[in-house]
């Protein structure tokens, strides 16, 4: 068995069994709900339904409901698609890399954070769809052999990488997903004592019996699957940054574009993750298998990744004086000090000084702190796409075209719409589905289960860590 | 035909690792495991050699890799060359670049679905099969061994039952199975 220092901090809190691991799991999908989920569920219900709603006006009339005009041509409509594939990067990161790097403290959030991607990008892939105006002809996306010639999709465009990028990522995140869903679905399977939910848990559990080489195939495909998802996670949000990199409008067309997305892809991922995470402990009595040592890993990640996202802004506005290129100085220039300039200097706030507070072990290691600063940060990412997308092109090249972009009350209601839509996904899988991958977890418990760490049996330096602590 | 099978049910995943060593020492043939989680290091004691999916999924993924091409090569380049600013459009490898990130997401896409699928077929783990542990903890705390008494001939049951009773474990039960 793997050994593990003894000065780490047990990533398993108090005296768990593997039947511990299993009830605490399975108790909140087998009890009765509580009162608090069923109002929570209400409220995303009529946001979703709303959005549903205002997605069907807009269908029905024509994308002129939203806030757009001949220059400001992409709006919320994309700050939205980015900002939603961009929080979806923080689940299959948790999964596939830290499975590559052996980091064991994936095993209590990856399954939720996996799930929460799963959503983001299903919210995500909505907003292209809408644009189009005319969802029913969305498969002209795909290289179909059709009677215009036959016409292909032009597979130059960035947009269309995107689309692959997007379906790629979303397909097999849920594979992944699904996969190691199976066994856990065997042990609610194997537990349930109401004939529906026999039923459907037999039915969702593929018949998985645990046999050892099931349990082979199971860990090579898990591995194989991380090794393949890995370079996707980059990829999905550089093919992102290249619908404005390879663009010729100022702020837009820069080589840096790529790292940059990807850095803020995680961390605005992160940041969901924690808001979602420190709720959901709690809601469910998981504090025993995240806690604040999980919590400050994360955080950890987010000032890093904010770190790289900071640098990218302060590189991308000295770029723009050094090029010596007058439009690209001006487009900075007028993010920072035209009529936009709350949306930047929120930005700025919310992206480059927040994750800095992380040096602090202190405030790192604060649950509330984290809430506040994990929402925050994602108000701030919010913006930086807001300020790529609009500040760029509000003014045109002929001062006759300048504009500005205000959102109809449609632009807010699908927005706020799929933020309800996202958490009536994300109940029904904290109702129905193990919110922690049960049997992965049990993995670990003897190598980082806090009562098997200081067993003196399981510990040739049981002597040392008590003293230490 | 039906046939015997003795399950010995154990409390901890590394007891039954020893117990499986002390077993195939003698000359026990383990047919099976069940556990709720992966029991590292007992593929080897009980002769499961490891899974070959890796180089299915490596196949799936050149599969990929061939279709993108041949298929951007046809779509871009044969049957309609787009006239984008009058650059070269009438070989691949000079419009190429443009195609990696699609070559890349498709060859991971068929690498993993063709793999996850392989994996399901082969597990015979789909929607609407019926389980197949032989008790129900075994998705939660507990481990149990699977003799056959036909694989192993040269013991009588009392004997396999009297050998499995030194190694710790916590149930035992024979039981017939088609």
């Amino acid at each position: 068995m793997h050994k593990e220092a003894a000065i780490r901090e047990p990533l398993i809190l108090g005296h768990k069994t593997y039947h511990d691991i299993t009830e605490d799991v399975c108790r909140p999908i087998e009890d009765k709900a509580p009162r608090m989920w069923y109002i929570l569920f209400g409220i995303a219900l009529i946001i979703g339904l709303y959005g549903v709603g205002c997605i069907l006006y807009l269908l029905g009339t024509g994308i002129g409901v939203w806030g757009l005009n001949k220059t400001i041509g992409w709006a919320w409509d994309i700050t939205n698609f980015v900002w939603w594939v961009g929080i979806g990067h923080a689940g299959t990161l948790i999964s596939a890399v830290l499975l590559l790097f052996r980091q064991k403290w994936r095993m209590a959030i990856n399954r939720s954070a996996e799930a929460m991607t799963i959503f983001a990008v299903f919210m995500a892939g909505l907003f292209p769809l809408i644009h189009m105006g005319r969802l029913w002809v969305g498969y002209w996306t795909l290289p179909l052999p059709n009677q215009f010639g036959s016409l292909w999709v032009n597979f130059n465009s960035p947009l269309l990488w995107d689309v692959f990028a997007i379906s790629t990522y979303l397909s097999v995140s849920l594979v992944f997903w699904y996969i190691g869903l199976i066994p856990d679905f065997a042990t609610i399977r194997d537990r349930a004592k109401k004939p529906v939910a026999k039923k459907m848990y037999s039915i969702l559990s593929f018949g998985w019996s645990g046999r050892a080489k099931h349990w082979n195939r199971f860990e090579l495909v898990s591995l194989v699957l991380a090794g393949l998802a890995t370079p996707l996670v980059f990829s999905v949000h550089s093919i992102v940054s290249f619908d404005f990199a390879t663009s010729v409008i100022p702020g837009w067309h820069t080589t840096i574009f790529p790292p940059y997305f990807v850095a803020g892809a995680v961390f605005s991922g992160f940041a969901m993750v924690q808001t979602l995470m420190l709720i959901m402990r709690k809601a469910m009595g998981l504090e025993a298998y995240i806690h604040t040592k999980h919590v400050e890993y994360m955080n950890i990640v987010i000032m890093v990744t904010g770190s790289i996202v900071g640098t990218a802004y302060i590189t991308e506005l000295f770029i723009s004086w050094y090029s010596g290129v007058e439009y690209e100085s001006y487009a900075f220039i007028n993010r920072a000090t035209g009529p936009y300039w709350w949306a930047y200097w929120s930005m700025m706030t919310c992206n480059v000084i927040s994750p800095q507070l992380m040096w602090f072990r202190k405030l790192r290691r604060s649950l509330l702190f984290t809430f506040i600063i994990s929402i925050v940060v994602n108000i701030g990412m919010w913006f930086e796409r807001y300020v790529i997308i609009v500040t760029s092109i509000h003014r045109d090249y002929i001062p006759g075209a300048w504009s500005m972009h205000y959102p109809s009350h449609i632009d807010l209601g699908v927005y706020v719409g799929t933020i309800g839509l996202f958490f009536v996904f994300f109940l029904l899988f904290a109702r129905y589905f193990p919110v922690l991958a049960l049997n992965e977890v049990k993995t670990i418990l003897k190598s980082s289960g806090e009562s098997y760490k200081n067993a003196p049996d399981h510990h040739d330096h049981s002597e040392e860590s008590h003293s230490n602590h | 035909m039906a046939e015997k099978v003795i399950y010995a049910m154990y409390d901890d995943d590394d007891v039954l690792k020893d117990g499986a060593k002390k077993l195939v020492a003698k000359g026990v043939k383990i047919s099976e495991v069940f556990s709720p989680f992966p029991i590292h290091g007992i593929d080897p004691i009980i002769g499961i050699k490891n899974t070959r999916l890796g180089i299915m999924a490596f196949l799936y993924g050149l599969t990929g890799l061939l279709l993108a091409t041949i298929g951007m090569r046809f779509f871009m380049v044969v049957d309609w060359p787009m006239n984008i600013g009058g650059k070269p459009n009438f070989s691949y490898l000079d419009n190429m670049l443009a195609f990696i990130p699609i070559t890349f997401e498709f060859t991971v896409l068929c690498a993993a679905h063709g793999m996850a699928i392989t994996y399901l077929l082969r597990n015979k783990t789909l929607p609407g099969m019926p389980a197949q542990n032989p008790d129900p903890r075994t998705t939660d705390d507990k481990f149990v061994i699977e003799i056959r008494l036909s694989e192993n001939d040269k013991f009588t049951s009392d004997e396999l039952e009297g050998m499995l009773k030194e190694t710790g474990l916590i149930e035992l039960d024979q039981k017939e199975i088609k």
